[in-house]
């Protein structure tokens, strides 16, 4: 199973670089999405991915069973994923602001903020 | 604790029971002020005069407790505070030692300077767009940052003040900001996402999140876990947000499209959360794989301090040059982090305080040139000197700092790194520090004959003065800079305990595990 999953973690990945590589933004963004679950999935296997039991200490004892599947990376990843949703949910508003304000979601011509032909310093007074 | 169905001796086992000391509160009180009032500020965010008022006696007192925490610190040695009283290490920690304890006061005391300077710099209708509850937020999230001492809580306050620094970044929504902020935004969230990355494999290898935890187990495992990949994504995670070579593109991108008090902030806060946490990672957690991997972050090192002060020496805008003065900045602090040694990282954690208080007086230094001069061009910037010669005073004093000449802060950790680079053998980045200082003195006293003792064309100018709000900030981190670099000893012997600390880290590991505890031995 964790065989299987991490496979899957890593065709995410590449997918994600692959979009991530593009030169324009909404691709990227796409990317950047699928980066996100990527990550998620690779915390869910960082925690051993088992099946056995709910994680529930049972009557009269301390600890959980063994064979019990680990809540740690669920709260981890829940808490990722709000950050990545929110993050992406923002970025999507300020990658249309930016398409709508620089006409353009090629970042080839994105250079508003840093122009190619910027003069040199003075040399001299 | 008065429960009746669980035994005492299993609470013993899981929770601390002790009452905590009333100075232990300081620990978690950074980080609840900051969002507290950040939280009250949006509630009163149409009332602008009262947010002023609200924003800047909360900012004095975040020094204070930020500087009781220190001196705490400094009296007790490394204080835990658990959340929810968890025992560790299934609670998340909050661990203080005197490296975190440092930063936590540069960057109180960056935020009061910024805040004060910001009722100048940020007109009402930005602050309508919630300046103050921004800067809190981003604060909070800086100082969580520094205090924690659970590594996913790391990465939840590395996000906490990422997504305010956006906000901060677009106030206003001009076109440029959009431009910077978009690339800001997308590589600095891939920076945390690979840190996040960095946090699966290394629960995935240690099966807990505690740093102290990971700094216990670390040498027990040998060669049986993948540490050197983990320690690769841990510092090319690191990196980005510190804007090391060659990945910091989205630095000189973004950082001088905001208003002048945000990019202030930034350059003063951002960048050093970065270097802090690879400190942090590198040389107390993973201390053998922060030493196998000493060359690369060397070799990084010199290339991100070699390209900035050049990238500074290109630059025609006074801003954008001071973005590349802070990336030579982060490549200086990286080479005390490589060399590894105790004189190395004492070196390395003074220049970043240095540097924190430094980088945001030189931005808000060239906002009042700006608005002096009419331009951050070197083409058309001119006559400041016979405009304000207190403010060019001001500007040599900051501008000889930031080149490392005495008797300003930056000469002390320069001297020291250059001498324990020498010591060590490694002269090249010894070397790499004296040539990248050289550089930035050049490009630094070139804007100052340019922007400062040029007259213009016309040949008159009228008398300026600074306004309040830009003479009290830039004149008292002036002035810190000038006191440290007359008189280093206190902060120097701060410093190399602080680096002590980091490298036996025996103490920090007693603050999270009492011995008694540990065992689960019996209390009568």
């Amino acid at each position: 199973m964790e065989g299987f999953m991490t496979i899957v973690v890593g065709i995410f990945f590449t997918v994600a670089i692959y979009l991530m590589l593009s030169q324009y933004i909404i691709r990227i963004l796409i990317g950047v999405a699928i980066l996100g679950n990527a990550v998620n999935m690779l915390i869910f296997i960082a925690g051993r991915v088992t099946r056995e039991a709910p994680p529930i200490i049972e009557a009269g004892a301390d600890v959980l069973p063994a064979t019990a599947a680990n809540p740690l990376p669920q709260a981890l990843i829940l808490t990722a994923i709000v950050i990545s949703f929110s993050f992406f949910a923002f970025l999507l508003v300020l990658a249309y602001r930016a398409y709508q304000t620089l006409k353009t979601d090629d970042t080839h011509q994105m250079r508003l903020a840093e122009p190619e032909d910027a003069p040199p310093p003075p040399l001299g007074y | 604790m008065a429960t009746n169905s669980i035994p005492m001796e299993a609470l013993e086992k899981s929770m601390v029971l002790a009452p905590v000391p009333a100075a232990h509160w300081l620990v978690i009180a950074p980080p609840v002020l900051c969002l507290l009032v950040g939280a009250i500020l949006i509630m009163v965010r149409k009332r602008l005069d009262l947010q002023s008022w609200l924003a800047i006696p909360a900012l004095a007192l975040l020094l204070l407790i930020d500087a009781a925490l220190l001196a705490a610190v400094t009296r007790e040695g490394p204080i835990t505070m658990v959340m929810g009283r968890w025992l560790p290490p299934f609670g998340i920690a909050f661990t203080v030692d005197i490296t975190g304890a440092l930063f936590n006061l540069a960057g109180g005391i960056a935020a009061l300077s910024a805040g004060i300077a910001a009722l100048g710099d940020i007109d009402r209708t930005r602050r309508a767009y919630g300046f103050f509850p921004f800067l809190f937020l981003m604060v909070g999230g800086v100082s969580g940052a520094f205090l924690t001492g659970d590594i996913f809580n790391l990465y939840v306050w590395f996000e906490v003040l990422l997504i305010s620094s956006f906000g901060l970044l677009i106030l206003g929504s001009e076109r440029e900001q959009l431009d910077g902020a978009t690339k800001y935004a997308i590589l600095n969230l891939i920076g945390t996402t690979l840190f996040l990355i960095a946090v699966g494999i290394l629960y995935a290898i240690f099966g807990t999140l505690n740093m102290a935890d990971i700094t216990a187990k670390a040498p027990t495992l040998g060669a049986a876990a993948p540490m050197m990949t983990l320690s690769l994504v841990f510092i090319a995670a690191f990196s980005m947000k510190a804007a090391a070579f060659p990945v910091n593109f989205w630095l000189p991108a973004s950082y001088h499209t905001p208003r002048i008090v945000v990019a202030g902030l930034f350059a003063g806060l951002l960048t050093k959360v970065g270097v802090y946490a690879l400190i942090r990672v590198m040389v107390m957690m993973l201390p053998q794989e922060g030493g196998a991997y000493s060359l690369l972050i060397g070799v990084v090192a010199v290339l991100t301090m070699l390209t900035g002060a050049l990238g500074a020496l290109a630059q025609a805008d006074l801003r954008r040059m001071l973005g590349f003065m802070v990336i030579t900045g982060i490549g200086i602090m990286l080479s005390g982090v490589s060399l590894g040694a105790q004189t190395a990282i004492s070196g390395a954690i003074f220049y970043a305080l240095h540097s924190m208080i430094v980088m945001l007086a030189l931005y808000l230094m060239a906002g009042v040139a700006g608005r002096m001069g009419g331009s951050f061009s070197l083409h058309d910037l001119s006559g400041l000197y016979a405009r304000s010669p207190l403010f060019a005073a001001i500007s040599l004093a900051l501008f000889f700092s930031v080149s490392g000449l005495p008797p300003f802060s930056g000469f002390w950790p320069k001297a020291m790194l250059v001498k324990a680079a020498f010591d060590f053998g490694v002269w090249w980045q010894g070397a790499a520090i004296l040539v990248s200082g050289f550089l930035t003195t050049i490009a630094a006293t070139r804007a100052f004959a340019l922007g400062w003792w040029r007259m213009p064309a016309s040949g008159t100018v009228t008398p300026m003065r600074m306004q309040a709000s830009e003479l009290v900030p830039l004149s008292a981190l002036t002035l810190l800079s000038l006191v440290i670099g007359l008189y280093p000893e206190p902060l120097l012997a701060l410093a190399q305990t602080a680096a002590n600390g980091l490298i036996d880290p025996t103490a920090y590991l007693h603050s999270v595990f009492p011995a008694p505890l540990q065992h689960g031995a019996a209390t009568p």
